[in-house]
């Protein structure tokens, strides 16, 4: 997996390139969300658009993401989701966890809110 | 160029694999290389091959543990319409009515505990089987023919 975040309006956006599974880019991912909290920020958005494969483990990495941004009172949101991750999020329940857009601006604009 | 028809009598995919995640692409890819030349839809396909990637995820690292010492054993046909696929470990073996359902509230927001759930997703029969040593061993099955997709509740 390939990451780089940018900044965009005191929003983190974090673009995400290649697979999220396991031993391949799930540990990446929370260390780069980590990383961003340790150093205050704490809005973060995920644009998934050129992620190609996702697993569970890569999964339960998003949901921890979550978690450790929402309880540092942060917001992680997610930009541009591809239809099979979308599926992926759908069956466990968890598309209506996530804050889900398709439009950059459009989610930028949500953190204002 | 004609199309390539499988032969009826095409043996079974039999390999044995160390415990690297690195290996799930290489398992995927000769089970895409069975599948090959048979009408089997691509979200058939994908779907099936996340399957896989989960089964061998928990077997490298649930079951063995990610001990190199380790191998799974992985056998991939096609019988008839169905893909039929097993994994056997080398590890101490689970309870799989232990699992917890990760569509329970309160397991909502877990960082593990889906693969099983998306493996029965997927998949038209998940079974496991704890072996006689050591070892567990998961049998998928996938009717190939049936178009069945279970991808969720898009709308």
């Amino acid at each position: 997996m390939k990451a780089n975040v940018r900044e965009v309006q005191g929003i983190s956006i974090v673009d995400l390139k290649g697979k999220i599974t396991i031993g391949s880019g799930d540990v990446q991912l929370r260390e780069i969300i980590n990383g961003l909290v340790e150093k205050g920020k704490k809005n973060i958005l995920i644009n998934m658009q050129e992620v190609t494969t996702i697993d569970s483990s890569g999964i339960g990495e998003l949901v921890g993401c979550y978690t450790s941004v929402t309880n540092k009172g942060g917001k992680l949101k997610l930009l541009h989701l591809p239809p099979k991750i979308n599926d992926v999020l759908t069956v466990t329940q968890l598309i209506t966890v996530f804050d889900v857009y398709e439009s950059e601006p459009e989610a930028l604009a949500t953190y204002a809110a | 160029m004609s199309k390539t028809t499988p032969s009826n009598d095409a043996g079974p995919i039999r390999m044995s694999i160390s415990s690297r995640f690195e290996n799930i692409e290489l398992a995927q890819h000769l089970c895409g290389k069975l599948l090959e030349g048979r009408e089997v839809s691509e979200e058939t396909k994908h779907w099936l091959l996340m399957a896989l990637r989960e089964a061998l995820a928990n077997a490298i690292k649930h079951g063995n543990r990610q001990d190199l010492s380790k191998r799974i054993h992985l056998e991939m046909d096609v019988v008839g319409q169905n893909l039929q696929i097993s994994i056997r470990d080398e590890g101490e073996g689970f309870d799989p009515g232990a699992v917890e359902d990760p569509l329970a509230p309160e397991n909502r927001l877990k960082t593990s505990g889906r693969g099983i759930f998306y493996m029965k997703t997927f998949m038209d029969d998940v079974r496991f089987r704890k072996l006689e040593g050591s070892g567990m061993e998961i049998i998928l099955t996938k009717n190939l023919s049936a178009g069945k997709e279970k991808e969720g509740n898009r709308t």
